[in-house]
């Protein structure tokens, strides 16, 4: 029994923390906010390339580096720590597991070597009127199957870095309404990207829509479809962690230092309590998403569960944290040039993304059985 | 990382479960009291409790944290967890002897002489003695150092003098550890002593029980006049007892979090048995309340888990670990609202129940309103982790008058 980082991963911890304090400067993030794209290419390169990130959970078969999906904990939460805009998250947090549980042989060696490399990224596409990943949500149709392959027709809506995705695999139902991730490749006929205004604009969507464009069926059935968007959620609980964390040193920090009423405004317990609480729900959330990080490699019957769990405290934690964090600052919180909004909006955002907390405790009361 | 045991320690449960599962299991030697004497229900089957405290001393499974050489088993951080599990899931009887084992018994394994370990630990460890806690005072709640409670030399003896408030078990207790001021010109922290006073002292020590909000008496006052302890009856130095205090208190928390956290679950499936009773799951607002609880009840093991695999080698756990008391005394008293909540109008009337399981929601409720009370209150609590953990400033203290 050992439920904390053990030295591999805390040494992950540590360089992911060096490499992202000097390069995911508040700078750094609001050059990549404004470009077009919204993240910075030559930066990803160095990522990929010389930190090597890209290739951590792609199998050594794929010229990866094989590890676990647990291991990705230190990253993930670092990355939470900065808001570092990349397609760090929709391609190895959402697309990588999707092709590693739902794919084929083919489509891995035709994608995860150009991933590993930072040659290609990749996203998942699925919500379309709801942003709940519900499959009851999914009604983009898939025709065809034969030996000219599937046709697709429909609309997404906020999908992660769709208009920069050299990959989308996108959530469809066949003529037997059975659901089904296909593989579709970016500029193909038929498919029109727009990206979408957000928030946040440290992570970008797009809505896609698709008629009749040409895709490859990926064989996984509904449970595997569930274990990937599983991990997707697990991924992104670990970064609200790292979000969490971070607007709580923030908040410590300047308690620490501004002084009104002739003293630390920390030593008042109206302001310390606040901290506290602020420790206490990062404390738990980082103890739901690393349990439900380790289930998906080691006890997947238990991911379902454990994921729902971490999606609906991790969310409402960073939220209240980033919140509490613009609180605490007080007027210079609620300014365009601190940072404290940066987060507040990811947090917000995020919260949202792949599902409200409201839905993921309903979900997770079904997983029970109730 | 890795959230599984090892064969080892799979023994080591299996161990722990069939001596449990065979005293208490129906047709067992201890069947009449399988999960009686928990919280809200203190006072329930003392006499055969007290066999049950004799029965675990003799067959060590009392006391495993503590060393070897003291007659515990040297159970590490991961046996703790189990053993305190399998305690919990077998419904095991609510512990007489707890104080004893897990606060007055460690003090003296850290910070004892030879001579009290000798004389205070195998009448803990066989059920002979059992402990009290003579910690706070009307006026030293919160604020602990603010003892009042007079300890004097007087002959070859402690003469000991004041009051002592919320103290559970003292009615039934052989034994206490008080807080007491030894020198009144010392500043408030540096003038107090841990004293081990005998409760039996007619005339000299008075223990009234005050009835709690649940209608039981659970706690009392205990009133010293003048009662004797003998001199060699100190821990730690003459004075420097604040110290042993606090050392005290850092034993309240640790592997037994965990056995708390499974007689929460045992709780909680009482709690959704009312449910379907009311149908309450057909609610949403409700349906939200119980995954809530049903999540943070689960986190609430993750947590302790995380706490004891970041434990330093001596034991003693790290910052994280200052985040469990609020953690669960919260998360315990939501739960005891939510359970009212799905009873609606049965609530009102669970006295008349024949189910005792079901009668025992009416204490979940009120007794919880006290675990965000007692040992440390959550606004101290919070004080604790801004300052201790997050390293925030203290409070100034108030300038002098004048």
């Amino acid at each position: 029994m050992h439920f904390a980082l053990d030295d591999d991963q805390q040494a992950l911890w540590k360089s992911a923390r060096r490499f992202l304090e000097d390069q995911a400067t508040s700078e750094r993030v609001r050059a990549a906010m404004e470009s077009e794209t919204g993240w910075d290419a030559a930066l990803w390169t160095r990522i990929a390339t010389e930190m090597g990130w890209a290739a951590l959970p792609v199998p050594e078969a794929h010229d990866g580096l094989g590890m676990r999906f647990v291991d990705l904990v230190p990253l993930l939460e670092q990355m939470g720590r900065t808001l570092l805009p990349s397609p760090f998250f929709g391609t190895i947090a959402t697309a990588v597991p999707a092709l590693l549980e739902a794919g084929d042989d083919a489509l891995r060696a035709r994608w995860l070597p150009a991933i590993a490399a930072g040659e290609a990224t990749a996203t998942v596409a699925w919500t379309e009127h709801r942003s709940e990943w519900d499959a009851a949500d999914v009604s983009t149709a898939a025709a065809g199957g034969g030996s000219d392959g599937w046709r697709l027709t429909g609309e997404k809506s906020w999908v992660v870095d769709g208009a920069t995705a050299s990959l989308l695999l996108v959530a469809a139902r066949d003529g037997a309404d059975t659901l089904a991730l296909f593989a579709v490749e970016s500029g193909a006929a038929g498919l029109s990207v727009a990206p979408q205004k957000t928030m946040d604009a440290t992570r970008r969507l797009a809505r896609l829509t698709l008629d009749g464009v040409h895709a490859t069926r990926l064989p996984g059935d509904a449970a595997a479809i569930r274990r990937a968007h599983d991990m997707a959620l697990t991924a992104l609980a670990v970064e609200q962690v790292g979000l969490a964390q971070r607007c709580l040193e923030m908040a410590v920090d300047y308690a620490q230092t501004r002084v009104q009423f002739g003293r630390p405004i920390g030593s008042f317990q109206a302001i310390k309590h606040k901290c506290a609480d602020m420790m206490v729900q990062a404390e738990t959330a980082r103890s739901a998403a690393w349990y439900a990080a380790w289930c998906a490699s080691e006890a997947p019957e238990r991911l379902s569960e454990a994921a729902a769990a971490a999606a609906a405290y991790c969310g409402e934690a960073a939220f209240a944290a980033a919140a509490e964090n613009v609180q605490i600052h007080g007027g210079i919180g609620f300014t365009w040039e601190h940072d404290c909004h940066l987060f507040l909006r990811r947090a917000r955002a995020s919260e949202a993304l792949m599902g409200a907390p409201a839905w993921h405790r309903e979900r997770y009361l079904q997983a029970r059985g109730m | 990382m890795d959230l599984r045991f090892t064969k080892a320690e799979e023994a080591f449960r299996d161990e722990v479960r069939d001596w449990l599962e065979s005293r208490l299991a129906p047709g067992g030697a201890f069947h009449e009291i399988r999960g009686r004497g928990g919280p809200g229900d203190e006072e329930s089957c003392f006499e055969p409790r007290l066999a049950w405290e004799r029965a675990l001393g003799e067959a060590r499974w009392n006391c495993v944290a503590w060393p070897e050489a003291h007659g515990g088993r040297g159970a590490s951080l991961t046996e703790q967890v189990i053993y305190h599990e399998e305690y919990a899931r077998a419904h095991g009887p609510g512990r007489l002897g707890h104080i004893g084992e897990t606060l007055i018994g460690p003090t003296l394994i850290a910070l004892g002489t030879d001579a009290q370990r000798a004389r205070f630990l195998p009448g803990i460890r066989f059920g002979e003695h059992l402990w009290c806690q003579g910690y706070s005072e009307p006026n030293a709640g919160s604020d602990l150092a603010n003892v009042q409670t007079r300890a004097e030399r007087d002959g070859d003896a402690w003469s000991v003098t004041g009051q002592k408030i919320w103290t559970s078990g003292a009615h039934w207790s052989h034994w206490c550890f008080v807080i007491a001021r030894t020198n009144p010109d010392a500043p408030k922290h540096r003038g107090l002593s841990y004293l081990l006073v005998p409760m039996d002292q007619p005339g000299r020590i008075e223990v009234r029980p005050i009835i709690q909000i649940t209608g039981d008496g659970e706690f009392n006052e205990v009133f010293f006049d003048g009662a004797r302890t003998d001199l060699d009856n100190v821990v730690g130095e003459v004075d420097g007892g604040w110290r042993v205090a606090m050392a005290t208190l850092g034993f309240e928390r640790g592997a037994s979090t965990l056995g708390q956290q499974l007689e929460f679950q045992n709780e909680m499936e009482v709690v959704l048995r009312a449910a379907q009773r009311t149908d309450a799951l057909k609610d949403p607002s409700l349906r939200q309340r119980v995954a809530d609880v049903l999540i943070r009840l689960e986190l609430m093991r993750l947590n302790a888990l995380r706490t004891l695999s970041t434990a330093k080698a001596d034991g003693s756990l790290g910052r994280e670990a200052m985040i469990n008391k609020i953690y669960w005394a919260t998360l315990h008293r939501d739960m005891g609202k939510l359970a009212m909540d799905i009873l609606g109008p049965w609530a009102e009337t669970l006295a008349d129940e024949d189910d005792l399981a079901m009668r025992r929601l009416e204490r979940l409720f009120l007794f919880s309103r006290s675990d965000t009370i007692y040992a440390g209150t959550n606004q101290i609590q919070r004080n604790i982790i801004g300052e201790r953990a997050l390293g925030l400033p203290k409070e100034p203290k108030p300038a002098p008058k004048g």
